[in-house]
């Protein structure tokens, strides 16, 4: 088992030298060499790893994850088998999965936050269990020493700004844009919006996703946010068959990009 | 005492809620607040009114099965919303929320669609009022609804094929969802069924509940009292909590009839998709399966929160029949009334069929909730005519 770093130091460690966080999303069992994958992007400088376990009606995602999902699950993936995989490695760092709440719900709460724990794996997010319904599953996670990340959307006010940032652990998840995962030519200016009304009301690092498919759109994202999370930019590669190399060369763009320019 | 409304969280004892991305969770509180204050207020209700009996010619009536009841020795009577406008019970829901959409100055309706009767309701309630309106519909459905499909466009709705999963209405919520999340700001989320993240399923209840308000009425003109059993088909559940609504109070035994291959409540185990948390057909991990049935319309793994609860309380059962049940079903109201049902309340009828001994001297009030001139092609196919 690999040692749980907690996410929010992780990402504290790389925002506090002055630098900017960098996230990025994975599809778990998406290819033989997904967890070389992993590795790898880790090394070429992502603070913390998403991995995303891949569910049936992902309504949250667009159609390069929807695509990478219906792969993995079409190869034989379960939640069960990607947690095995991720037991057998030790991670340089955190990892956080992302899925979806019936998931969890099926499984039982305490038991999908125990064996998150046990497979190594420090935070979870759950995009389609809002603040309203958090509360059965935040018990089970916090008892099992998972930090869950919320999502702050452009259309959420202000005053509920507050209550997610305060029940938010690991990082707040500022979503970039309306709509789902996915690139876009440009940069939303909700991105930067979303970011600064949350770094108006939060300490935590405030990192911003959906819609960030290049380094120029992550370091102009930079400007206001701690950081940002890159999903379908990656995960296309992962679809094209690109080893776990080059899926590595792709993130350490990013790297570079964020080191220089921010 | 009517059906109850759901708690302050949407809740209907353990079931319904809101599982939405936080996108979507500010449209809801905002819809929430405009449909409690659109429903008290007279104006808005004079309104739907006067559309549900101008345009789409409510109320409608129920009809004696005189050959039927004979032959099933029971008797049988049939809640015609099969004449409604748009051919379907969905215009009584789709009216009431176009005119909601239109209240909160939102300019197009988005909509997912199995059969096509939701869709071709909302591409209608759309050109009357004035909205764009963009329809979901799964690749396999708009292939063996072709017809609808046309009626929809020239309705003047754009419809977008859905190619992903399982091709079919549940693919179409997602995608409705998607497309709501990016455009929620000018978008209205009409939703077709009593689903979904609350306040849908309530809202969508009880917009239809004039069904089971009429029929109640009707029932003790004809009767003196209340049917003996209630049934109604159900895949999210619409028509059949409609009519339900006029009965829960009453001494009628209520039947909600799933198809075999998409019995959310029959097979299924509680889960959360679609926003709310319902009995659904999943596999050990969670994965959501793929309903597999002849009727589109019902071709869904879920169901509504509220039937689930109804499930739970034993207040209604809830049965399943076959395909091939249905299609003898189908045959027989053609050929012993001169009705042609629409496929999904052929399953109702199938039901009552199947159970002719049980029913034997009761009275039984089936809704109708749809004609089946959509089905008469992929009918013609099945029975190779």
């Amino acid at each position: 088992m690999s040692e749980n770093i907690q996410i929010e130091s992780a990402l504290r460690n790389r925002i506090d030298s002055g630098k900017k966080a960098l996230v990025v999303y994975i599809t778990g069992g998406l290819g033989d060499d997904w967890t070389q994958t992993m590795h790898s992007v880790i090394d070429a400088g992502a603070d913390v790893v998403e991995i995303g376990i891949p569910f049936s009606d992902p309504v949250m995602d667009g159609p390069i994850i929807q695509m990478a999902n219906d792969s993995s699950i079409g190869s034989g993936s379960t939640p069960v088998t990607i947690l095995n995989d991720l037991r057998e490695e030790s991670p340089a760092a955190p990892l956080a999965v992302m899925t979806y709440y019936n998931l969890a719900y099926r499984m039982g709460h305490e038991r999908f936050a125990s064996s998150l724990a046990l497979a190594g794996i420090s935070g979870c997010i759950l995009p389609d269990l809002p603040l309203e319904e958090f509360e059965i599953w935040s018990e089970a996670a916090v008892s099992s020493k998972i930090e869950t990340i919320l999502l702050a959307a452009p259309t959420t006010p202000d005053e509920r700004l507050v209550q997610i940032c305060a029940r938010s652990s690991g990082f707040v998840y500022a979503v970039g844009l309306l709509g789902v995962t996915g690139m876009r030519s440009e940069l939303a200016d909700s991105a930067i919006e979303i970011a600064s009304r949350l770094k108006n009301v939060t300490t935590k690092p405030v990192l911003v996703g959906v819609g960030i498919g290049s380094p120029e759109q992550a370091v102009k994202a930079c400007e206001v946010s701690d950081g940002v999370i890159v999903g379908s930019a990656v995960v296309q590669e992962m679809i094209n068959g690109s080893s776990p190399e080059k899926v590595g060369e792709l993130v350490s763009t990013f790297r570079v990009a964020l080191d220089k320019n921010c | 005492m009517s059906l109850k409304n759901p708690n302050e969280k949407g809740r209907f004892g353990p079931f319904g809620g809101r599982y939405i991305p936080e996108t979507l969770v500010p449209a809801c509180h905002e819809l929430e607040k405009s449909f409690v204050e659109a429903w008290a207020d007279d104006s808005f209700r004079e309104e739907l009114d006067a559309l549900l009996s101008d345009y789409a010619g409510r109320p409608s009536p129920v009809t004696e099965c005189l050959n039927l009841s004979d032959e099933l020795n029971c008797r049988l009577l049939l809640k015609r919303e099969d004449l409604n406008h748009t051919g379907s019970h969905k215009i009584n829901n789709v009216l009431g929320q176009a005119l909601l959409a239109k209240r909160m100055g939102k300019k197009r309706l988005v909509a997912e669609t199995g059969a096509g009767q939701h869709g071709v309701a909302t591409a209608t309630a759309a050109a009357l009022l004035n909205l764009e309106c963009c329809v979901y519909m799964g690749e396999v459905d708009v292939k063996r609804q072709e017809l609808n499909v046309f009626r929809m466009k020239l309705l003047g709705a754009e419809v977008r094929s859905v190619e992903s999963g399982s091709k079919t209405l549940k693919d179409a919520v997602n995608d409705a969802m998607r497309d709501w999340v990016a455009t929620v700001e000018e978008s209205y989320y009409c939703l077709g069924s009593v689903m979904g993240p609350h306040p849908y399923p309530w809202m969508v209840r009880t917009f239809h509940e004039v069904i089971g308000t009429e029929a109640r009425m009707q029932c003790e003109e004809i009767l003196g009292t209340t049917p003996d059993v209630v049934c109604a088909c159900v895949g999210g559940g619409s028509n059949a909590i409609g009519i339900f609504s006029g009965f829960v109070d009453s001494d009628a035994e209520l039947i909600g009839v799933e198809p075999a291959g998409g019995a959310a409540i029959g097979r299924g185990v509680p889960g959360v998709v679609h926003g709310m948390e319902s009995f659904l057909m999943q596999d050990e991990f969670g994965q959501v399966l793929e309903a597999e049935s002849i009727s589109a319309g019902l071709d869904y793994p879920g169901v509504g929160p509220e039937h689930s609860y109804l499930s739970s309380t034993g207040r209604a059962r809830y049965e399943s029949v076959t395909d091939d049940e249905v299609i003898e079903a189908f045959q027989l109201l053609s050929r012993s009334e001169g009705l042609i049902p629409a496929l999904e309340p052929a399953h109702a009828l199938a039901w009552i069929s199947r159970e002719r001994e049980y029913l034997a001297g009761k009275t039984v009030l089936l809704n109708l909730s749809g004609r089946g001139d959509k089905d008469v092609g992929q009918m013609m196919e099945i029975l190779n005519v």
